[in-house]
């Protein structure tokens, strides 16, 4: 198997913002990769640099064996773009948006307009195609942007967050979409999401990226079979604890990675059922009040947790606040 | 001849949404008119005044009208180009393999459209109220083709300044800022012969006066085809330079994503 995506060492600072540290990652073809990653990790920076959007500082990519520095022409023909923003002109019909697409990617006359119906028919928008797109529902703007990345029939599909912002129910439909693209049409797909639960549907290969870095990669699978035994969750009932909980619970047997987030202490158990009531006790005699215990088979959170030093949910809340600053 | 096909497909895109906006195209097709008439009446007396030759303030005006409408409407240009960036249209177009400039012509191409239309609006206009253009057809040609350049290059300039300033409010202010100013140091609402020394000589590096100028010697009598083919040929490589300039623009922009 070939690799449709190569990335090594890719490095890219915004002023002094260091959105990628010698990222690297290789994408076997037609397969779907997923990368996954709180907010600001690097993974829309490292969609613009395979698109030849952005300009990567240091290392190389190649995408569909062409180099995205040398090449860039050549890249543009084999990929299709979803980005996380809409690229929709809303002043547009939809027909007119694929087809602008389609244009400006070669494609002219009646090959163009047979793909731009077919297109439109298979994402559900045959009845709007001749509607302008502001008038679209979120749901029908997301399946338009993917119809505008794949008219040209591209080798490789790039979705920035696809599913962000949508309804639960209209997130499903977009799951199914992306998997019947995968196996009727054997593209190569990139995924980009913050959905552990996206990851894990859809991937089959799954790359986490923190800090601009891929610091854990395999598939679901193997990423949560690395993880021994267990993860237990316990949520402290009071005020700051920090620094007083390793002290607490040193004592407890078959207790590892114990790491605390504030309120929120996380550790891995090789049995879980026998380890709780030694830590609640423990806990308890050193008067600290649990409001919560949870007990789990690994998870892709847990996977992060374990490799990026900090709890997912974490990671995100404080990106967000410093891309709010 | 990928390329000009592109161009055209962005024009008409472009003139699709114009052709969407219909509140917008009435106040391209009525504002000047409203300038014509009330220029025309408001400084009807300026032909009174000892040394402005000509005996119809109106005749005198016209041009200058029709040049500085195709200049205030062109600046706005790259109002679409800011409106692209926010909705992720350009980057949605830049990642296809798509030439960069006809991004940039193809945009102008829709403003010479909108420019050409207003152009005749305002010469129908004029003939209404009885202006006669003595320079014949050739002469009204020259003068809505001075016009189109002008108006070119400066919907290739805010084209440039949207893509390295990418705020609507850094646009508008850099319009308006430009477009009285540039607008009075000019010969469209008094003979050089009567305006101050400082301001014919800005007046000569300004390439808005360097379209009335062009458009003036064409439609009056007695044309000196040199001066116009001289400042319409100055005004063609300004186009030409600014086009560049837009198309540059695009490098400052992807190195900023």
């Amino acid at each position: 198997m070939r690799n449709a995506i190569e990335a090594e060492g890719l490095t890219k600072n915004y002023g002094d913002v260091r959105a990628l540290d010698g990222l690297s990652f290789a994408v076997e073809e037609g397969t779907v990769f997923g990368l996954l990653g709180p907010n600001g990790a690097g993974k829309s920076t490292t969609v613009k640099v395979l698109t030849t959007l952005a300009h990567s500082d240091e290392g190389r990519a190649s995408v569909a064996g062409r180099d995205v520095l040398r090449e860039p022409g050549q890249v543009r023909r084999s990929i299709g773009v979803v980005a996380q923003r809409s690229g929709v002109d809303r002043d547009l019909t939809g027909r007119e948006n694929v087809k602008l697409q389609g244009h400006l990617q070669g494609m002219r006359g009646r090959d163009l307009d047979r793909r731009v119906d077919q297109l439109l028919e298979q994402l559900g928008l045959a009845d709007a195609a001749g509607r302008v797109a502001r008038t679209y529902s979120g749901g029908m703007q997301r399946r338009l942007d993917i119809a505008i990345g794949l008219v040209h029939r591209p080798r490789v599909l790039f979705l920035d967050e696809p599913t962000t912002g949508l309804d639960p129910e209209v997130r499903a439909a977009m799951w199914q979409e992306i998997g019947r693209l995968k196996t009727d049409e054997g593209l190569t797909i990139l995924l980009t999401t913050h959905y552990m639960e996206e990851a894990d549907q859809l991937a089959s290969q799954v790359a986490i990226v923190d800090r601009g870095r891929v610091v854990a990669q395999g598939s679901p699978a193997e990423l949560k079979a690395s993880l021994q035994g267990e993860a237990v969750h316990v949520e402290l009932d009071g005020a700051n604890v920090n620094g007083n909980v390793d002290a607490a619970l040193e004592g407890v047997p078959g207790l590892r990675e114990v790491m605390v987030e504030g309120r929120a202490l996380h550790a891995r158990v090789d049995d879980g059922a026998r380890a709780v009531p030694a830590v609640l006790a423990a806990l308890d005699a050193h008067s600290m009040p649990v409001a919560t215990v949870t007990v789990a088979r690994p998870s892709l959170d847990d996977v992060y947790l374990r490799y990026a030093g900090r709890s997912f949910a974490e990671a995100d809340k404080a990106e967000e606040k410093e891309d709010n600053e | 001849m990928t390329a000009i096909s592109d161009t055209w497909a962005l024009t008409v895109r472009d003139l699709l949404r114009l052709w969407r906006q219909p509140w917008f195209i009435a106040i391209v097709l009525v504002q000047p008119v409203i300038w014509l008439l009330l220029f025309g009446e408001l400084f009807q007396r300026v032909v009174e005044i000892p040394g402005f030759e000509g005996g119809d303030y109106k005749q005198y005006l016209v041009p200058g009208v029709l040049v500085m409408t195709a200049f205030f409407s062109s600046g706005w240009n790259g109002m679409s180009t800011i409106e692209d960036l926010e909705r992720g249209v350009t980057d949605r177009l830049l990642v296809t393999p798509a030439r960069r400039w006809p991004l940039i012509v193809g945009r102008l191409g829709q403003n010479a459209v909108q420019v050409l239309i207003q152009s005749l609006v305002i010469i129908g206009m004029a003939l209404a109220i009885g202006v006669s253009f003595e320079g014949g057809v050739l002469g009204v040609i020259a003068l809505v083709l001075a016009g189109l350049l002008l108006g070119t290059a400066f919907a290739a300039l805010s084209n440039a300044l949207a893509l390295v300033a990418r705020q609507e409010e850094s646009l508008i202010g850099a319009v308006t800022f430009l477009q009285l100013p540039l607008t009075f140091l000019s010969t469209a609402f008094m003979q050089e012969s009567l305006i101050p020394n400082w301001v014919a000589t800005a007046a000569d590096y300004n390439p808005v006066n360097w379209a009335i100028v062009a458009g003036r010697e064409a439609v009056q009598s007695g044309t000196d085809w040199g001066t116009v083919a001289g400042y319409c040929g100055l005004l063609a490589a300004f186009a030409l330079a600014c086009t560049m300039l837009a198309t540059r623009a695009f490098r400052a922009y992807q190195s900023s994503v």
